[in-house]
């Protein structure tokens, strides 16, 4: 489902210049630097990046569940308009998973391992005003995994009982049982082997088609981002560098990196020899000013090594931080 | 799911057995290999010590009947091993006609009675200090309650004693320095009598909890902070679950599952320190019955509390095992 | 890829600069330790053994000007004693601490680098001896025994001494097996004790530490377990023995404090000395029990 892009669309989750820091002994890592995007009403968003580069940081970001000693430094996080940095404990637990809900990266180790799968998601609907008998809540608990294509009888068993994909696939009917606005999916197939990651990225999309809820997909699997998203916005070194619709991405990137990511697909109709990239890896205890990528970027100029590019607008709804 | 299968329950079972077979066996050879035989030394000091005399050919006879001496040794260790099947330890070489079962009669039960109250004391009340202490780790308040209690983890339970005794008893005067009733009175079924038993006993007890607490606490602060990192944590937090919900389902729950094996493999250390608490306060346990037996070298009495002790806390550790699986849904009795 | 993380596997470096940083557990249990060997060792230089004669001065005297912690029933100096104990109270710990740990040590590394049969055996006896009341058991010996020397009351303590130290290093052996260098270097063909000794040792050398001090500790706990008993070593003065005397002279109802008190309060200063280091060095190899005091 592609949305219709127009300029009167509504942000259901827009984050503003989101900052996390990590202290460490040798100085603080930088996870998330200045981080901005929205995402809008019935579109799914992708972020991509190499491991490490802050995705996954910033999700737990919005959820504010970083874990310290990590902190967010500066920001703001607006969910249907309410600055979730700024809300107290309570009011934001009862925004958590009704309005806001994770499909977490590690969907393996993120189930409880001694209760039972309908007791785990029969906490999430009791704790935010779910008042069922235990027959009625069995229903609609059987119902939720029907949805995800899992059998009745999974709400009896234990995690360790379940496979790989079938855990996932627990954790997006969790994510989903509250109909909330958007849903962030951390990596959601990253684990799993292609034949499972299939079903479950099916499952992802007839989701969103029935709930026309909105998506932020994260992930460093661009094939999956060209299935399944509409705009996508691409990190490195915990800053955007690239954010446009998904085809013009593919067709039209602006960014080295993004080139990069986008030529690394290898392609059953062209053979192109495996690009190797050159350079260093970054340290994000101790960046050099400019531009994060330099180091390893082929058309680096002198500007590039002294000023940090920020987005700017280069094309319909599209914004690359590059000096070039 | 939590049939009771084969390889898991019996592998527990043989263990057990192993373990006791392998103590009686102990308790065999250890005489047998001593240099000289002390069985002699002991029986020819009872022969020179006119009073105790009159137990003596008895009991050289029942030995010789009970082992065989003067068989072979294969037919002695079969003797032995029938013996110790049906608790027979012979006579007490002290306390002629005593058998040695009748002093572990009377004297098990005090130990029984304190090894319990204080474990379960010691273990509900660290495992709930430890997780409390983990999940509210940043504040002051917390590190400064749970602080004293390390220190105390440090310290054997029979030092504490004494430092206890020192402070409280001769000190303060609080607390009896000693025995179970005050001098002279006599143990009865009524109030004041068991308040004084209460009295007395309270000392022996806190030395032994003070100590296993705060072991407990650190042991369970440690499992507590590996949980709260784990992915489900996360999720938990996530799902906007009330905060208690959290703390006791989700991280307790999980946390508590190698405490509970941690508490088996203590128990051993736990029975040996609790001896050393009876000796310090004369607490009619077995363990004070022990250091007797040491001091008047009664060798029965010394042999058969020992392997009373390691029969109690081998089956304290199988109960242990066997519950086991109800808590942990992914250990089951037919696997592993 | 760009790293942001430790990884959660402390890399020997970074503990040595963990333990570098001031730590002070470490501090405080180092400090203690090392005054009370000083207190075993110089003290011997300063003082003289004739304090600890029998008849040496009056008999059971309360503490006073001319000797400082008074003197037991048989006239011999509480002080004197203390400080010749001190030194055989260590070197049990250190006799017992060392064979266990040497031992122990090198059956995990064993159990947990070949695995199968080997760490069948190894790992079952170790639990089992870990679920035997040990005191008992050496009570049984030592009460056959008779007197012993320092040197064999120490050997037959080691032997319950190996089991902790074997687990710790085995779990970690264990979980050291699978990661890259260690492939790495099976690949490239070097042979299994070169393996052993370069990749796998230097990342165990933290928890064989922490597990030599634990099994000090539980060693120099044994021998005042079996001393206290009235076993073991009976001639050569230690911390314990004096306890042992001052029992079986019913010093407790005697009033007699300063003959069982000092000894007591050195004994609970080493016990908690060696369980800070203890507690640091578990800190060091698991950095997340830091970081969670840190946060």
């Amino acid at each position: 489902m592609r949305a219709m892009i127009n300029d009167d669309r509504e942000a259901v989750l827009e984050v503003d210049n989101l900052q996390v820091r990590y202290p460490t002994a040798s100085g603080d890592i930088v996870a998330c630097k200045d981080v901005s995007l929205q995402v809008y009403r019935g579109e799914t968003l992708g972020l991509v990046g190499e491991s490490g580069c802050g995705k996954s940081t910033l999700a737990m970001a919005i959820m504010r569940l970083v874990t310290p000693p990590g902190r967010i430094v500066q920001g703001r996080v607006l969910l249907e308009g309410t600055d979730l940095l700024s809300l107290k404990e309570g009011a934001l637990r009862q925004l958590r998973w009704q309005q806001i809900a994770l499909i977490p990266q590690g969907a393996m180790s993120s189930l409880n391992p001694v209760m039972r799968i309908g007791e785990q998601i029969a906490d999430g609907l009791r704790a935010h005003g779910v008042r069922q008998s235990k027959a009625q809540m069995r229903e609609r608990i059987q119902d939720l995994l029907g949805t995800v294509g899992l059998r009745a009888s999974v709400s009896d068993m234990y995690p360790h009982e379940l496979s790989g994909g079938m855990k996932q696939r627990v954790c997006i009917a969790m994510a989903i049982s509250l109909h909330p606005s958007i849903i962030l999916a951390d990596e959601p197939t990253s684990a799993l082997d292609v034949v499972v990651q299939r079903l479950i990225v099916q499952t992802l999309m007839e989701i969103r088609e029935r709930m026309s809820v909105s998506m932020l997909l994260i992930g460093h699997d661009m094939a999956l981002q060209a299935q399944v998203v509409d705009r996508t916005a691409v990190m490195y070194a915990g800053m955007i560098v690239e954010i446009a619709p998904v085809q013009e991405i593919f067709s039209s990137p602006r960014h080295p990196y993004t080139r990069l990511l986008v030529e690394s697909l290898p392609s059953v109709k062209r053979r192109k020899p495996l690009r190797v990239t050159e350079g260093f890896l970054l340290d994000l205890r101790d960046p050099p000013p400019g531009c994060a990528f330099q180091l390893r970027c082929d058309l680096v100029s002198d500007a590039c090594r002294s000023l940090e590019p920020t987005l700017r607008h280069v094309g319909p709804d599209h914004h690359v931080a590059c000096h070039l | 799911m939590t049939r009771i299968g084969a390889s898991y329950f019996v592998r527990r079972l043989l263990v057990f057995l192993f373990v006791i077979w392998a103590a009686a066996s102990l308790n065999f050879l250890v005489p047998r290999l001593a240099p000289g035989d002390p069985m002699a030394a002991t029986l020819a000091r009872m022969s020179m010590s006119g009073d105790r005399m009159e137990g003596g050919a008895e009991i050289i006879e029942s030995y010789r009947a009970r082992f065989g001496l003067d068989q072979s040794l294969g037919v002695q260790y079969l003797k032995y091993l029938g013996a110790v099947v049906r608790f027979d330890f012979g006579y007490s070489l002290a306390s002629f006609p005593a058998r040695v079962l009748e002093i572990i009669g009377r004297a098990l039960p005090w130990t029984v009675g304190l090894l319990l109250t204080t474990t379960i004391l010691s273990f509900g009340l660290g495992i709930l200090l430890g997780a409390f202490v983990a999940w509210r780790s940043g504040e002051t308040a917390v590190e400064i309650l749970a602080a004293p209690f390390v220190v105390l983890a440090a310290i054997p339970y029979y030092l504490l004693a004494l430092l206890l005794v020192y402070a409280l008893a001769f000190g303060l005067d609080l607390f009896p320095s000693g025995g179970t009733t005050r001098i002279g009175a006599s143990l009865e079924w009524t109030l004041p009598s068991m308040l004084d038993v209460l009295h007395h006993s309270l000392l022996p007890a806190l030395s032994i909890i003070l100590s296993s607490l705060g072991g407990r606490m650190i042991s369970m602060r440690s499992m507590m902070v590996r949980v709260m990192e784990s992915d489900y944590l996360t999720l938990a937090r996530a799902k906007g679950l009330p905060d208690r919900r959290v703390f006791l389902w989700y991280a307790a729950r999980n946390a508590i599952l190698p405490e509970i094996t941690t508490l088996g493999i203590s128990l051993g250390f736990v029975a040996s320190g609790a001896t050393l608490v009876e000796v310090v306060f004369s607490y009619p346990g077995i363990g004070y019955q022990l250091y007797r037996a040491i001091g008047n070298s009664d060798f029965n009495l010394i042999q058969g509390i020992t392997l009373i002790m390691v029969i109690s806390v081998a089956t304290a550790i199988l109960v242990l095992d066997l519950v086991y699986p109800r808590l942990d849904p992914r250990i089951t009795y037919t696997g592993k | 890829m760009a790293s942001t993380t430790l990884s959660p596997q402390a890399q020997p470096a970074e503990t040595t600069r963990r333990l570098a940083r001031v730590n002070w557990t470490l501090v405080l249990g180092t400090a203690l330790l090392l005054g009370i060997i000083a207190f075993g060792t110089i003290g011997r230089l300063l003082v003289s053994r004739e304090g600890m004669k029998l008849g040496a001065n009056d008999f059971a005297a309360p503490p006073g000007a001319q000797i400082p912690l008074g003197t037991d029933p048989a006239g011999r100096s509480v002080l004197v004693m203390m400080i010749y104990g001190t030194l055989p109270t260590l070197t049990i710990g250190l006799i017992a601490g060392g064979i266990g740990t040497i031992v122990g040590a090198s059956l995990g590394l064993v159990a947990g680098y070949y695995g199968g049969p080997i760490d069948t055996l190894v790992h079952s006896f170790a639990d089992i001896l870990l679920g035997v009341p040990s005191l008992l058991v050496l009570v049984v010996l030592a009460s056959y025994l008779g007197d012993m020397s320092i040197a064999t009351m120490s050997a037959i303590i080691a032997f319950f001494a190996w089991p902790w130290p074997a687990r710790s290093v085995r779990s970690q052996t264990l979980s050291m097996r699978e990661l890259a260098h260690v492939e790495m270097a099976k690949l490239s063909g070097c042979g299994d004790l070169e393996i052993i000794f370069r990749e796998l040792m230097p990342n165990l050398l933290p928890y064989i530490a922490t597990s030599f001090v634990r099994s000090v500790s539980g060693g120099i706990m044994a021998s005042v377990g079996l001393q206290m008993l009235g076993l073991g070593s009976l001639t050569l003065i230690t911390l314990a023995l004096m306890l042992s005397s001052a029992f079986s002279s019913a010093a407790l109802t005697r009033g007699l404090w300063w003959w069982w008190f000092p000894p007591t309060v050195v004994l609970t200063l080493l016990f908690v000395a060696l369980f800070l280091i203890t507690l640091s060095l578990d800190e060091a190899t698991n950095p997340r029990l830091k970081a969670a005091r840190a946060a």
